[in-house]
């Protein structure tokens, strides 16, 4: 049995009307201890679906349908007190900024201290000790000191370890990182990546990495995750979709990143922006931007086609293999 | 775990506290304020004179023993017909007008500490469920505050004490004086704070540490009391400061008006009220001296006020 399991997934914002769907038929599934990127451009619904995972999608927005199985227990449908037993203790979410996570008015000690005695009945020296462990794993510079600082009193790579730490806590087996390392200059940024992979490697917790960064996606995650719209449009393992991607907004991702371009010309883009989610298109979200655009994709949605060991929401999938490999086949007739 | 407790031992000691308030931005800005300084000085003083009335007050005007009728209305000792014995005076009752201020401002500052702290208590749980929960809680209960705030303070608290003198009698009713006044101040006057703390709570709110401390698993109580009061502290500090002046000029107010303190156990409201009928015949101290001290202890605490606002207000931080 997989750890988290998710089927099809949907969350609404709005009010009684229905609103808008912000996330449709969301399914995947999550080992002990995988890595899983999550990729998308802003407003994809990327961390709609990290804090749906922990319920915590506030008003207007709530779970409309499917299930979040951890461990075989349906997250959406836990009481307030059995969802607390698993917030932070069993899964623990780290968030974009650094600056903003931390209560301002607390020290890093007191804010440690209350998530263990939230969750664990000790006592307040042993609790303290676990803080200044966890501190100790992040490689934070005199550990001892920084429990008695105020969040303000370190910057902001030293914020984010905290929060790794503060994540790490209760042992978790599921740590959702939304967006860890945007907030963080580029230095730090790999530093921080480096961190989180060894602790998850160390400690094997499961990771579900929400990020644009496609640089991070390969090196930290197996798995990857495309979102477009709301809906997921690709998913497999990282080295697959990086490598050849199928789903033509994938393609048009990688394409997008600076060293594709050839030096001095235009960086490429995918022309056109995402939908407002009021006005997603009949049929496939992305059609009005893709090159591969027929009647069929404007009409109908496309389910999950297998190519490779990815799974594809793509109804063009074939025919640009097809194509592909006509290119190819021409090609070796040129150089023959 | 010997391996732990050595972690404990090498961990230091937080800095001192009384350090880490001398280098403060509020210590600092304190030393270089002069109406500050000069207000606080003021105030620590009526404090101070409030505490100790019992020892520095040369009469007990509570004793009914001490005080002659024959020494009613004797000037303040630098006038002509004063008396040495009494610097300040004698009122109509022949007690002693600086013993009875210093037990008059003992009795005014304590029902404005008191009716604060019910406002501030009310207010704070009201204001922070308020914002914390929002939708229909937040409605129902701010409705009720504007309700409230739709009747004036002195309204409310005349037509209630005087109802309940009515109802059960002057004697019991100046028996509990002191604990009506607190109550009725105290409770006509919490949407103040529930306003203020409701809007800082939605501000504080939105901000990622409180989606952090319920991704953390900790119950609302919590979440509300621990995260977000500690950051709306500095409007609570400010309006008290102002609230405690105005609990203050209430309770003068209702006493004034023959609903506040009894004249046996007077209140610097009820010196002044005292003392008003006399003031044509001549005998002026026995409202002004009492009304001077009224004035200038509110006058400090609203000038503290001031000076605790402009410096919690990061905007106007200067550095």
């Amino acid at each position: 049995m997989a750890l988290l399991e998710v089927n099809n997934l949907e969350v609404s914002f709005g009010l009684r009307s229905g609103g808008v769907k912000a996330l449709r038929d969301i399914n995947f599934k999550l080992d002990r201890g995988e890595r899983i990127g999550v990729v998308g451009e802003s407003g994809a619904g990327k961390s709609v679906l990290g804090f749906s995972i922990l319920n915590l999608i506030s008003n207007p927005g709530s779970i409309t349908g499917g299930e979040i199985l951890f461990e075989g227990k349906n997250l959406s449908k836990l009481s307030a007190s059995e969802l607390r037993s698993v917030r932070g203790n069993r899964i623990s979410m780290i968030f974009q900024d650094p600056m903003m996570t931390l209560n301002p008015v607390l020290t890093i000690g007191e804010q440690m201290v209350e998530c263990l005695l939230a969750h664990r009945k000790i006592r307040k020296e042993d609790a303290r000790n676990i803080a200044l462990q966890k501190l100790k794993q992040v490689y934070i510079p005199s550990p001892e000191t920084r429990l008695d600082q105020y969040p303000h009193e370190l910057s902001g790579g030293m914020r984010q370890r905290i929060v790794i730490a503060i994540g790490l806590l209760m042992d978790p087996d599921i740590i959702i990182a939304d967006e860890p390392t945007t907030a963080l200059d580029v230095t730090i940024q790999a530093e921080i990546m480096e961190l989180m992979l060894e602790l998850c490697e160390r400690n094997n917790v499961a990771l579900i990495l929400i990020t644009h960064d496609l640089g991070v996606v390969s090196q930290v995650t197996q798995r990857t995750i495309v979102m477009y719209a709301g809906r997921i449009i690709e998913q497999g393992p990282t080295k697959e979709i990086i490598n050849d991607a199928q789903h033509p907004y994938t393609q048009g991702l990688m394409n997008a990143l600076p060293q594709m371009a050839v030096p001095g010309a235009r960086l490429n883009q995918i022309r056109g922006a995402m939908p407002a989610l009021q006005r997603i298109p009949t049929g496939c979200a992305f059609s009005p931007r893709c090159d591969y655009t027929t009647e069929t994709c404007r009409h109908t949605l496309p389910g999950f086609t297998e190519s490779g060991n990815c799974l594809v929401a793509c109804h063009m999938v074939a025919e640009m293999k097809r194509e592909a490999a006509q290119v190819a086949s021409l090609a070796q007739e040129v150089k023959g | 775990m010997s391996d732990q407790t050595q972690i404990l031992e090498t961990a230091p000691a937080a800095p001192g506290r009384w350090h880490e308030f001398k280098n403060s931005h509020l210590f600092h800005s304190f030393t270089v304020d002069r109406v500050a300084q000069l207000s606080f000085g003021i105030f620590m003083l009526y404090v101070l004179l409030a505490l100790f009335a019992p020892f520095l007050a040369p009469f007990d005007p509570y004793d009914i023993a001490q005080i002659d009728i024959m020494n009613s209305e004797i000037p303040p000792s630098w006038e002509e017909e004063g008396e040495a014995d009494f610097w300040l005076g004698t009122d109509a009752q022949g007690r002693d007008m600086w013993s009875t201020i210093l037990y008059g401002t003992r009795v005014s500052l304590l029902i404005g500490l008191c009716a604060v702290a019910l406002q501030a208590t009310l207010g704070i749980c009201i204001g922070l469920c308020a914002g914390y929960f929002g939708g229909r809680v937040d409605s129902i209960l701010m409705r009720f505050a504007d309700v409230q705030l739709s009747f004036s303070t002195m309204m409310v608290a005349i037509v209630v004490l005087a109802v309940f003198q009515a109802a059960f009698g002057t004697e019991l009713y100046q028996q509990l004086a002191m604990f009506m006044l607190i109550m009725v101040i105290g409770i006509a006057e919490w949407p103040q704070y529930a306003r203020t703390i409701r809007a800082s709570v939605l501000a504080e709110k939105k901000k990622e540490y409180i989606d952090a401390a319920r991704v953390i698993g900790l119950r609302s109580p919590r979440i509300m009391f621990r995260h977000i009061l500690p950051n709306t502290l500095s409007p609570i500090l400010v309006i008290s400061t102002v609230q405690v002046a105005n609990a203050i000029i209430s309770e003068a107010s209702l006493s004034f008006l023959g609903l506040g303190m009894p004249v046996s156990e007077p209140s610097l409201g009820s010196l002044i009220a005292g003392g008003f009928e006399y003031i044509f015949s001549g005998s002026w101290w026995i409202t002004v001296i009492p009304g001077a001290v009224l004035i200038s202890l509110v006058l400090v605490m609203n000038l503290l006020g001031d000076w605790l606002r402009d410096v919690l207000n990061p905007k106007l931080y200067k550095g």
